[in-house]
């Protein structure tokens, strides 16, 4: 799989048309689709009328952006305009959005050329897309294991060689866990720097959008497409985007002092040995480039699961109130009043996990447990960002492992919730605190599985997350390797 | 209630038993079945005990944080901007009588 500027070039010097780009991607995806089911739709018909769109361009000797032609997978929680749009499940099977989503509107504006939506966790709840009511995604470098979640299928589908980059939602971990577990790069923006119009809400103080790629400096491409002020969005911020990916330099020597913290609160209990001693290799290579590496201490890093699992769901009880059978999606056909049509339809619609959260949320916004559940837990959020500002007053970049675990098996979690969610141990503080992170690959384990390290920055920090990632993807031969997607 | 043996350093509560289940289902506007029930009151007592952990850190004097990034007072212009295609909001609820949201009897019958 190239890289965007790769074939930017190749389109530039008409090489190739981004016709031949798009179909060239589609049969790929054709050929591995039956082993790696990333895709809920696949949108031939708009590549191909966007790929000419971008052909016509080329031909009448206008300039063209890096993004035009490129070929990109979205997640299904992102509405696309006369696209269905079904979030993983059955409750929007037959949603067809009649609006286009910010990010995808920007990215269509930048010529890129979507050719499908990928699979998810229902509602982005879940950490192996396992939760999906359509179908279970496989990890490219292990079919019979997890790609993660809640975006496995864009990462699956990014680190299989479908698609060079694909877009994500990370509320609690959703782009960086399964970026790990696939192998590839995947960042979870500052809270408010892409606008969230058009995603499909979760959990609305936490939701952000952002890219997946191959190499740090698509990630980056795409990033600097969907980033910027949305008045659409009440959380956008108002700030300048820089060309984060022009900004990238081969190594960190221009950069002068680079303070990285390792948290050492992601070290201990519940973490894989092979995940910690890559991660402790890639310190070391850090230290080779020039970083200054000091170990850092959150205290209150591991009680992030508890306080994301109270606010997360009190948040989706609220924001999934609206499937009720009325405007949209699915109703169920055997209800004679009112009340049993929203009783029935939601019972119907909604998956366990779904379910679940529904219940957890419900639970704690109820009177008399709203100040021992969720005002808690939003005074936890509070310590957990005040040990991110006392982190970042005396490092630059915060490191730990993306998650604790690599890829495992389908099926091994799904019986017991808890399990599942300690897996985004490491990347739900993030998501409090509303800071940027990325994952990118750092290794693999003796079965050949990804391991990916977690680079935490302060508010908006995204160039220098990116050039640090860059350097280091430099320096390592990681990313190139790819998945035989044998068996 | 299945009974449960604990191996942490909490001592063993019920935080939720079926019967709030079946409340809990009620306000969410989700009808669970029997078999939900029973699974959900098992697990959501395995998640809340979890959660007890947070009891121990001491919070009192700590502002609640409600959104990560603090953007306060965002106003705009208030303009009405109307929805070109009113016609395919409708075409896509579930049932409709001309313009309108059609749903079930609403008073009586319950």
């Amino acid at each position: 799989m190239s890289s965007i500027r790769e074939l930017h070039r190749q389109l530039v010097q008409k090489e190739r048309s981004a016709v031949e780009i798009a179909q060239a991607t589609l049969e790929q995806i054709q050929t591995l689709e039956p082993k790696v089911h990333s895709f809920l739709h696949i949108t031939a018909d708009r590549a191909l009328e966007q790929a000419q769109q971008v052909d016509a361009k080329i031909a009448a000797g206008e300039e063209i952006g890096l993004l035009a032609g490129i070929p990109i997978a979205i997640k299904d929680n992102l509405c696309t305009k006369g696209i269905p749009t079904t979030c993983g499940s059955k409750i929007l099977q037959n949603f067809v959005p009649p609006y286009e989503s910010t990010v995808t509107q920007r990215l269509i504006n930048a010529g890129a050329v979507m050719v499908g939506k990928t699979n998810m966790d229902e509602f982005a709840m879940g950490s192996s897309t396992e939760s999906s009511a359509y179908q279970l995604t496989g990890n490219p470098w292990d079919l019979t294991r997890v790609p993660g979640g809640s975006s496995g299928g864009s990462a699956a589908a990014v680190a299989a060689g479908e698609v060079p980059i694909a877009l994500g939602s990370d509320t609690g971990g959703s782009i960086r866990q399964p970026a790990a577990f696939c192998g590839v790069v995947g960042m979870k923006p500052t809270y408010g720097l892409v606008s969230r119009y058009g995603l499909v809400a979760f959990a609305s103080s936490l939701d952000q959008i952002g890219p997946f790629g191959r190499s740090v400096e698509d990630t980056a491409i795409v990033l600097g497409a969907i980033a910027g002020h949305d008045p659409r969005d009440s959380t956008s911020l108002n700030v300048e985007i820089p060309d984060y990916a022009s900004a990238l330099k081969p190594d960190l020597k221009s950069r002068g002092r680079l303070r990285v913290g390792v948290i050492q609160e992601a070290f201990g209990q519940g973490l894989d040995p092979t995940v910690e001693a890559a991660v402790n290799r890639a310190l070391e290579e850090l230290k080779g480039l020039g970083a200054e590496v000091q170990m850092v201490s959150c205290p209150q890093f591991r009680q992030g699961v508890s306080a994301y699992y109270i606010i997360a769901p009190s948040e989706a009880s609220a924001n999934l109130a609206r499937y009720d059978g009325v405007k949209y999606g699915y109703r169920s056909d055997d209800a004679p009043s009112l009340l049993s049509m929203y009783t029935k339809t939601r019972a119907q619609g909604f998956g366990a996990e779904v379910k679940r959260r529904i219940m957890i949320g419900t639970y704690a916004l109820s009177a008399g447990y709203y100040d021992a559940y969720y005002l808690k837990a939003q005074r936890v959020r509070t310590l957990i960002k005040q040990d991110f500002e006392t982190a970042f007053a005396q490092v630059d970049v915060l490191i730990c492992p993306t998650s604790p675990i690599t890829a495992f098996k389908a099926g091994e979690k799904t019986d017991d919730p808890l399990s599942m969610y300690l897996t985004d141990l490491m990347t739900i503080p993030v998501n409090l605190a509303g800071l940027p992170a990325l994952s990118l690959p750092c290794g693999f384990d003796d079965r050949g599985l990804p391991i990916g390290i977690q680079l935490i920055g302060n508010v908006l920090q995204e160039g220098l997350l990116l050039e640090v990632a860059h350097a280091y993807e430099q320096a390592t031969p990681w990313h190139q390797r790819s998945p035989s997607l044998k068996g | 209630m299945p009974v449960k043996l604990y191996l942490s350093t909490y001592a063993y509560q019920t935080m939720i038993d079926q019967e709030q289940v079946r409340k809990v289902a009620h306000l969410a506007r989700l009808e669970l079945t029997p078999a939900e029930e029973v699974q959900f009151t098992t697990q959501l007592n395995d998640i809340l005990d979890y959660f007890q952990q947070l009891s121990e850190l001491e919070t009192d004097t700590v502002e609640p944080t409600t959104r990560a990034i603090d953007v306060s007072n965002v106003t705009r212009r208030d303009q009405r901007e109307p929805f070109d295609d009113r016609e395919e909001l409708l075409e896509a609820a579930p049932d409709r009588e001309g313009e309108f949201f059609k749903v079930p009897q609403i008073m009586g019958g319950e």
